[in-house]
């Protein structure tokens, strides 16, 4: 089952101190307002807070109460109030709302607010025109890194992708670069360095511009990580929008993972409560069917019943002394195990009747033909049925983009007639959706008539014209073709195998989308780690309208250790999917190397298109 | 959908990979029902009270969930949250939790984030930078007054940016002439900071006129895709519409109006508004689609306090049988559309609420039509109105059924709202292709089809298999018996 990795494949580094450090630096900020204080808290980061620290902490650091952050007065008595927030507009307004309230009672106490992880001049503009700038101090929590797991470091900052990925705002790259010079400052410099995107190129520019600032600081020291990858969600959409049928990315699609952790309801826990989970490589149950394909994970959790079962027996026939042996060494581990392996299994039974309930075969099948590039018409006539059937609208809309990429595009008359009868099932508000879609090259039409080429020379000859300029923009979703299919071919995405593919025994990456398609983003990381470079993939680059965004950046002399060669950071900017996440496991396992994960934010289909919907509820 | 099954196992085939089923009946499942009810056999030793063990287990041995917990009991404190209290009943209060090993309290914090410690719980840390000099890695606060004295000096442009990437205090005052502030924005957007690029824009804005911002930022789109979203997050509409208006968008100018409309509450004020947008200059289609939400709307304003007032009175059987759960106002067309055939179905055309008039007003294609009809009569069971929806007269006066959304898609949506069998039969029977027929029938177990069809096919194999299905000694099993010993049938296997 679980594949071990080979004897070779080196040591992950410790990335526990990044929590200490977070933490040490919560507790000097809030030292900064001695004395009793009550704390408010931003809802979003509450969870990750609490991956770091807990209330007790707190209290010792002289917190006496907690508060969310959400739209209503404060209840609050305390003589120093403290907020720890994103940097958002509302935030700060909110914070404005409760001093200008005090102010007006003629109230006097003391605010601080820690942004984290970084202040904006926005919010601060904010507090300078409601009158407050000087009455509220400002503090930075540069929390950006969170590790959720042994290989999975997360900045949780999942508004990364519509900031940047819809309105073209920069402002989280400095935050990365910042994250980038942190880890080289802890686990030494990396040698070679590659990317691929705009802002991934963005981002490690800047880095760049940061580590000469701060010369010296990581000079001489021996490289711990050997490579480093950025990676554009944009450069790979379809990947991040099929549905998930590896363990671990369909508990997150089915009960969405938060965090690191996850709720599961009474139907799981068989009981009358919900519990909070964490899953991570401390479940010893869950680490061993992350990674494989739903259709694997029963046959295992049987098998592990059975065992269970048979140690439970042995009690049997034990004399007193052996008895007590079992009670006091064996049987926590066992009930651990026991517990544990109950969950999961309820996660799988539900999982169970909510596929089979929503026709998930059906579905699959459909996505597989797009993906494939067949049967086009039979699969645009089942989204339209599943819009008429006012099925879930983010999957409707899921659908939709995924035939839209893989096609360059909707012909004109299906895309207005699938827009019409979307709107008349969910709403007619939702033409805000299709507009951010059509911006950020989800969902587009293509040219009527036109080749697109043609547009596009056009177009390209206009720019020059400076009085033009905008007329690029509206065309640049245009411009921006997907050529999924030539992509696809180009670099085998579509594995053309003999015989049946055997989910048991994976032969490539394939294996996370049941050996139909191998995910776009982890085979280009292939095969640029395979060749050091981008060497010979000039086409690809082209299709993926790359050419002038990737980089690599490579040592001369390896001064790094074997070891650390084989260790690679990759950094998914916009948010990774469970599903590359174990596509990479798998490819670290077969060539020796270990991967280690930085994302934004861990992502899916839906929380991607719900960020795209103008809709909130 | 009509795909045969001969389409799919072409598919099947053509992909090579392992059909992965989601079938009731599947093995893997019962498999898993097995090992359930094994490990829920091993409960009763195994559970006793240390229920909240798996609530404790985190990564670090940390208490997982805890501050969550104790904001909401603030919130139970004050006694507006409901949740909160139980809550608070149901866990330890946090004064009695577990109490963690003190945190490094005894030194002071400050020298912590020097790099260099001798403590030896940060050993690691310590390690980590053994070989850096010291550095600070307190966040930037808390520093003499005298660094933000460089207010005044002379910072160049790219200076200036790179303070200002720091999130240093630094003045724009002295960047007066044009060129000056252009600089200052072009070096900015060199160095990617959105952030600082927005900081130079709130200055830009604040002392240039408009016209020359927009101007000036028409030619630069990184900064004008910032000052976009910097107005629509503050909230500054009216500035962002002159924006769009100038830069001749006028597609964005007449969304970015409409979407005002999601802030409104009050539907007559919302309808009022979204008046306002008709003649806004949308793509043709888009202005059909603002037209048809306007209609609705009113459609809607109308329908609700009409409806409002007959559930009131309670008078009508069907608001009294099956009372109205939510209001209809701001619903989506299809939403309305069985809304009106569930309350409304036999009102005449000339009404507002009739199916009929939405159908017409709104264009609603024929399939859409009759599967949200089919939804909303199985729904209250009026088999005799959904018989009706597939009845066609042809010119000699004979009846024939005939269902634009496929019989296997009607069967289906029957069975989801627990229609009888008799009724399922009737239209499993219905569906044209016999391999689906089949299916259908044996999925939702409409004996008689089932063993009709078999029969039809001469397929004793199947025919065989399924009388173990059904119930010993009921009458399936005797009609399956009788066919089977049927001499008239020549069977194929």
């Amino acid at each position: 089952m679980s594949f071990p990795h080979r004897p070779d494949a080196p040591e992950l580094p410790d990335f526990s101190m990044l929590k200490r450090l977070a933490r040490d630096q919560l507790i000097y900020l809030l030292e900064q307002l001695p004395g009793r204080k009550d704390l408010f808290i931003e809802a979003d980061l509450m969870s990750p807070l609490d991956r770091i620290a807990n209330v007790s902490i707190l209290k010792q650091h002289e917190v006496d109460k907690l508060y969310k952050v959400e739209n209503r007065p404060a209840l609050s008595s305390s003589e120093q109030l403290c907020f720890l927030v994103r940097p958002r507009i509302k935030n700060v307004r909110y914070i404005a709302s409760l001093v200008n309230a005090d102010k007006l009672a003629g109230r006097t106490r003391k605010y601080k607010v820690i942004f984290s992880p970084q202040k904006f001049y926005a919010c601060e503009m904010v507090l300078e025109e409601e009158g407050i700038f000087g009455d509220v101090s400002c503090d930075e929590w540069a929390f950006s890194l969170l590790p959720l797991d042994v290989d999975l470091l997360s900045m949780e900052l999942p508004e990364f992708f519509r900031d940047y990925f819809l309105e073209g705002d920069q402002r989280w790259i400095n935050t990365v670069a910042q994250a980038l010079h942190l880890l080289s400052t802890l686990y030494g410099p990396f040698p070679n360095c590659y990317g691929i995107g705009r802002c991934a190129k963005m981002s490690y520019e800047l880095w760049r511009k940061l580590e000469e600032e701060e010369d010296g600081e990581t000079k001489g020291r021996r490289p711990e990580i050997g490579h480093i990858f950025l990676l554009d969600r944009d450069v790979d959409f379809v990947t991040a929008l099929c549905s998930q049928v590896v363990y671990e990315g369909l508990v997150d699609d089915t009960f969405r993972i938060k965090c690191g952790s996850v709720d599961f309801g009474p139907e799981i826990t068989s009981s009358d409560k919900s519990l909070k989970v964490l899953l991570n490589a401390e479940d010893k149950v869950f680490s061993e069917i992350r990674n494989e394909h739903f259709s694997n994970v029963f046959g295992f959790l049987s098998q592990k019943a059975r065992n269970l079962q048979a140690q439970y027996d042995r009690r049997r026939g034990m004399d007193i002394k052996q008895m007590k042996n079992f009670v006091s060494q064996e049987l926590k581990g066992l009930k651990q195990e026991h517990r544990l392996l109950s969950l999961h299994i309820g996660a799988c039974e539900s999982i169970m009747k909510k596929k089979t309930k929503q026709d998930f075969q059906e579905l699959i099948k459909t996505e597989h033909a797009l993906l494939e590039g067949f049967r086009v018409r039979e699969s645009t006539s089942y989204i339209e049925e599943h819009i008429d059937r006012q099925v879930s609208p983010i999957e409707s809309l899921r659908l939709m983009c995924l035939l839209s990429i893989t096609e360059n595009g909707l012909i004109p008359k299906d895309y207005r007639s699938l827009k019409t009868q979307y709107l008349q099932s969910y709403g007619p508000e939702h033409l805000l959706t299709f507009s951010n879609l059509r911006r950020a090259g989800l969902l587009t039409e293509q040219a009527p008539g036109d080749t697109l080429t043609a547009v596009e020379s056009r177009v390209s000859k206009l720019v020059t014209d400076k009085a033009a300029g905008k007329i690029t923009d509206a065309f640049s979703s245009l411009a921006k073709r997907s050529n999924f299919r030539a992509i696809s071919k180009k670099l085998n995405l579509i594995p053309r195998v003999d015989g049946e593919y055997d989910l048991k025994v994976p032969r490539d990456m394939a294996y996370v989308f049941s050996g139909a398609y191998v995910p776009l983003s982890c085979r280009v990381i292939e095969q640029v780690l395979e060749r050091r470079s981008w060497q010979g993939l000039d086409e690809v680059l082209r299709l993926l309208n790359c050419s002038e965004l990737a980089f690599a950046d490579v040592a001369k002399e390896d001064k790094a250790s074997s070891e650390s060669l084989r260790l690679i950071l990759v950094v998914f900017l916009g948010g990774c999917t469970f599903s590359e996440i174990s596509a990479l496991r798998f490819l670290g396992r077969e060539k020796g190397y270990r991967f280690i994960f930085l994302t934004t934010a861990v992502t899916n289909s839906a929380r991607l298109l719900e960020a795209m919907s103008e809709v909130k509820a | 959908m009509n795909r045969t099954k001969g389409d799919e196992e072409e598919y099947w085939n053509s992909s090579k990979f392992k059909a992965f089923t989601f079938d009731d009946e599947d093995d893997e499942l019962s498999q898993l029902k097995e090992s359930k009810r094994a490990v829920n056999s091993l409960r009763d030793f195994v559970d006793d009270d240390d229920d909240d063990d798996l609530e404790r287990v985190s990564w670090s041995g940390e208490p997982v969930g805890s501050i969550s917990w104790s904001i909401k009991e603030t919130a139970g404190n004050s006694g507006s949250n409901q949740e909160g209290r139980e809550q608070l009943r149901s866990r330890n209060s946090f004064s009695s939790y577990p109490q963690l090993p003190k945190p490094t309290s005894t030194y002071s914090l400050s020298s912590l984030f020097r790099g260099r410690t001798r403590l030896g719980s940060f050993q690691s840390l310590s390690d980590a930078l053994s070989d850096t000099p010291a550095k600070s890695y307190a966040p930037e606060l808390g520093r003499p007054r005298g660094e933000y004295r460089d207010y005044s000096s002379d910072w160049s442009p790219s200076d200036t940016v790179r303070r200002l990437r720091k999130g240093k205090v630094c003045s724009l005052e002295r960047f007066r002439s044009l060129q000056d502030k252009l600089q200052l924005l072009e070096e900015a957007v060199s160095m990617h900071d959105g952030n600082v690029i927005t900081a130079v824009l709130i200055f830009l804005k604040r002392t240039l006129s408009k016209e020359i911002l927009f101007r000036e930022l028409e030619v630069r789109q990184v900064a004008l895709r910032h000052l976009i979203h910097f107005l629509k997050e503050i909230g500054d509409q009216k500035l962002l519409l002159d924006l769009f208006r100038f830069l001749d968008r006028t597609e964005e100018l007449a969304l970015s109006h409409y979407r005002e409309h999601l802030n409104i509450q009050d539907p007559e004020k919302r309808k009022e508004f979204l008046k306002t947008c008709i003649g806004l200059p949308f793509s043709a289609e888009d202005s059909a689609h603002i037209q048809d939400h306007y209609t609705l709307l009113e459609r809607q304003i109308i329908i609700e306090a009409n409806d409002r007032h007959l559930e009131l009175a309670g008078q009508t059987e069907i608001f009294r049988k099956h009372p109205r759960k939510a209001s209809i106002l701001n619903m989506p067309l299809v939403t309305t559309l069985f809304y009106s055939c569930f309350y409304h179905y036999s009102e005449a055309e000339g009404t507002f609420s009739s199916p009929v008039n939405l159908k017409k007003t709104f264009k609603i294609p024929d399939k859409q039509y009759v599967l949200t009809a089919l939804a909303a009569r199985a729904k209250l069971r009026a088999w005799h109105d959904v018989d009706a929806l597939f009845t066609t007269k042809n010119w000699l006066g004979y009846t024939k059924k005939r269902a634009p959304i496929g019989f296997h898609r009607v069967v289906e949506i029957l069975h989801k709202n627990n229609a009888p069998v008799q009724i399922l039969q009737e239209y499993v029977n219905l569906v044209e292709d016999v391999d689906t027929k089949l299916n259908l029938a044996i999925k939702f177990k409409c004996h008689d089809v089932v063993i009709d069809t078999c029969r039809d096919l001469k397929d004793r194999q199947q025919l065989l298999a399924y009388r173990s299905k059904v119930d010993k000694g009921s009458a399936e099993e005797e009609k399956i018996d009788a066919a089977l010993s049927s001499s008239q049938i020549r069977w194929k296997n």
